[in-house]
């Protein structure tokens, strides 16, 4: 039965059901649980913003807290997931991957290639990402494609609490090491979310507006933007298609391609740097597969290539808006 | 007039006590101010700690380098950062000390030897050994310290960087606040060992503890410790025992902590009535002078948050400049 849930509380839920239904799936990071070896109260946080609280007291010791030591408690995951555990760990900003980097894209991501095939390493790997925060350069980047350039690596980042839920099912069962991207911003955010367990298969995109003059495709937290300038354009009949990519690794180009070929335009967002992003990814695969579709040049909205800014004034500028996104379609219209 | 029985002079234990209360005041009003909703993002207060940072930068100058942490506001107000330009920054303005780019975890002032509060837990480390290693190559006997806490102490880029400092015999120094929290984690779950001490000796550094809420504990420990890497006698580590008044950031509700702990530190182990009933009892200083401190501070302090607030945001343009591709 579906009710109404947050993404917050869809993320909390996948993890109680798949740790219910499976012994070898153990999560850990830093305060996941909270109050260790102190004298107030257990379960004190559940993560940072409290998304794993609640499962201490379902799970025990199977939530394990970590000392402040990301290369060994991150690479303890992908060790115990290459000898048959299914480890979340919990990163918690994607800020902090500069950290422990080398157990994922030389390790976890290499074992099963590397190893010929003889290996596998079912770890996920769960950490925030985006901004609007206003929690400045080290605790806002949107680092989505510094993952999806390594081969053996799967990158999920959704963009609501129905595909959050299906997708971390998924990245547990999935056998190959998982970089799961949760956005800060969108763990409030509510839809229709099943109680019953259920997994949404890796590399299928959700068109989640059709549309038959504009092709918008995004990820995460930018779906919801690209959304409200499909809203605004729709009132002058501009009629935008919006593709939430779900999974960036692997990436669903059919159903990107098929969207250009019937609107022969498109707009790539991306909350991440311009240069070698998402979107310059699925730009170059587009007028490489479908440039006869094409009626006009492609256009990207992304961050700009600087940090992130503090203040508010200058964050609020930093990150794509829906202005900006409509401003990028009715480019693609005027030609 | 009683013997001053201190190691500081009359003009320095004022100096002392300024510099604490600045940070008391600047911390309690961030506090007050998080609470109405003025200030945005992750705001972690040095209130409690206020005879670690002091104690230590008594002994520094500017071409001395520290690398602090994201609890890094004391740090700051104790090596000189203008505080007004520390209070625009927090809110974000153009007139922060850094153009409002980078908040309460990022500012810094190298003018003053203050290589930056830092998000990024341990990485300040090995930054304070190049400050050392600059130093050393320089000759002018400058240090490089760096600033962790208890939960940071276990992390990797530490532990290399007092190996790293010790082979190099570097003029570094790493201080370990130990607030017995990392977040809301206890540092007797994080910390295998004991003692610092122990793990300092490890690594082949000396260490020494003292109770960070003594000013002159601190203060003694430190002026060893540096004037001995000044004069190339190589790393060691210095652990401050101390208490964090407020939670681990602002909006912490600190459920993990024992009941009635936050009253009994503020009440027993407040490091500023310490240092304060100490040079009072001794008959060194009187009440008043530390209360005309006491008007001073709270002036600059209504001053910079009135300032802070009726500033101008940074102008769009900011956005792109300081980095070296604009795209
Ligand atoms: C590399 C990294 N990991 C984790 C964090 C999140 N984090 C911020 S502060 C903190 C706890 C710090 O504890 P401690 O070092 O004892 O300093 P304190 O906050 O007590 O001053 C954590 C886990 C971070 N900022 N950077
Ligand atoms: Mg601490």
């Amino acid at each position: 039965m579906a009710r109404k849930i947050s993404m917050r509380q869809a993320i909390n839920e996948a993890l109680d059901q798949e740790m219910t239904r499976d012994p070898t799936v153990i999560v850990m990071g830093e305060d996941i649980v909270g109050g260790m070896g102190g004298e107030g109260e257990k379960d004190a946080w559940g993560g940072a913003l409290g998304v794993t609280k609640g499962l201490y007291a379902k799970h025990g010791d199977r939530l394990m807290d970590t000392p402040l030591s990301e290369s060994a408690y991150i690479g303890a995951a992908v060790g115990a997931a290459a000898c048959g555990m299914r480890p979340v760990a919990e990163l918690m900003f994607i800020d902090f991957m500069g950290v422990c980097f080398d157990e994922i894209f030389n390790q976890a991501a290499k074992f099963r290639y590397m190893f010929g095939g003889k290996a596998q390493t079912p770890v996920v790997i769960r950490t925030m990402v985006g901004g609007g925060f206003r929690a400045a350069a080290q605790h806002s980047q949107m680092l989505t494609p510094l993952f999806t350039h390594i081969p053996g690596l799967k990158v999920v980042c959704p963009s609501n609490a129905y595909d959050a839920k299906g997708l971390l099912i998924q990245s547990i069962r999935d056998n190959d090491p998982v970089i799961f991207c949760e956005h800060k911003n969108l763990y409030g955010i509510e839809s229709d979310v099943p109680q019953e367990s259920y997994a949404i298969p890796f590399g299928e995109a959700n068109v989640v507006r059709e549309g038959k003059h504009v092709t918008i495709v995004t990820y995460g937290m930018m779906v919801h933007r690209a959304m409200d300038a499909a809203a605004q354009l729709a009132k002058d009949k501009v009629e935008c298609e919006v593709i939430d990519l779900r999974t960036l690794s692997p990436i669903d180009w059919d159903t990107v391609l098929d969207s250009v070929e019937n609107t022969g335009r498109l707009v790539c967002v991306d909350e991440a740097h311009p240069r070698c992003s998402i979107a310059s990814d699925v730009s170059a695969k587009v007028s490489q597969e479908a440039f006869k579709s094409l009626k006009s040049a492609i256009q990207m909205v992304t961050a700009p290539h600087t940090p992130v800014p503090f203040s508010s004034a200058l964050e609020d500028i930093y990150l794509p808006s829906a202005e900006k996104i409509a401003a990028a379609a009715r480019k693609t219209m005027a030609n | 007039m009683s013997k001053n029985p201190f190691p500081l002079d009359k003009q320095g234990l004022l100096e002392a006590y300024r510099t604490m209360r600045t940070i008391r005041e600047f911390e309690e009003r961030l506090h007050n101010e998080f609470a109405k909703g003025d200030i945005p993002g992750f705001v972690h207060l040095y209130a409690g700690e206020e005879a670690s940072g002091t104690g230590i930068m008594m002994h520094l100058n500017d071409r001395d380098r520290i690398a602090s942490t994201h609890r890094g506001h004391g740090h700051c107000i104790a090596k000189g950062v203008d505080v007004k330009g520390m209070m625009g920054e927090i809110y974000g303005k153009a007139m922060g000390s850094c153009r409002g780019k980078g908040g309460s975890m990022h500012i810094a002032d190298l003018s003053k030897g203050m290589m930056g509060a830092n998000g990024i837990l341990g990485a300040g480390a090995p930054l304070a050994c190049g400050a050392a290693l600059a130093a050393k190559f320089r000759g002018d006997g400058g240090v490089g310290i760096s600033f962790v806490g208890d939960g940071a102490s276990n992390q990797g880029m530490f532990l290399e960087s007092l190996n790293l400092a010790a082979v190099w015999n570097l003029p570094a120094i790493f201080v370990v606040e130990n607030n017995g929290y990392a977040e809301s984690t206890s540092r007797d779950y994080a910390v295998a060992v004991d003692s610092y001490v122990d793990r300092a000796a490890g690594f082949g550094l000396p260490g020494v503890t003292v109770d960070g809420t003594d000013f002159f504990a601190v203060y003694e420990a430190a002026g060893e410790i540096i004037k001995r890497a000044r004069e190339g006698g190589g790393p060691a580590l210095l652990e401050c025992k101390m208490i964090r008044f407020f939670g681990h950031f602002e909006g912490d509700q600190q459920t993990y902590r024992g009941k009635g702990e936050v009253e009994h530190i503020r009440a027993q182990r407040d490091c500023i009535k310490l240092f304060s009933d100490k040079v009072v009892e001794a008959g060194v200083i009187k009440r008043p002078e530390l209360e005309a401190i006491d008007k001073e501070v709270l002036k600059l302090i209504d001053e910079a948050v009135a300032t802070a607030k009726a500033a101008p945001m940074p102008a769009p343009a900011e956005l792109l400049t300081d980095v070296y591709v604009a795209y």
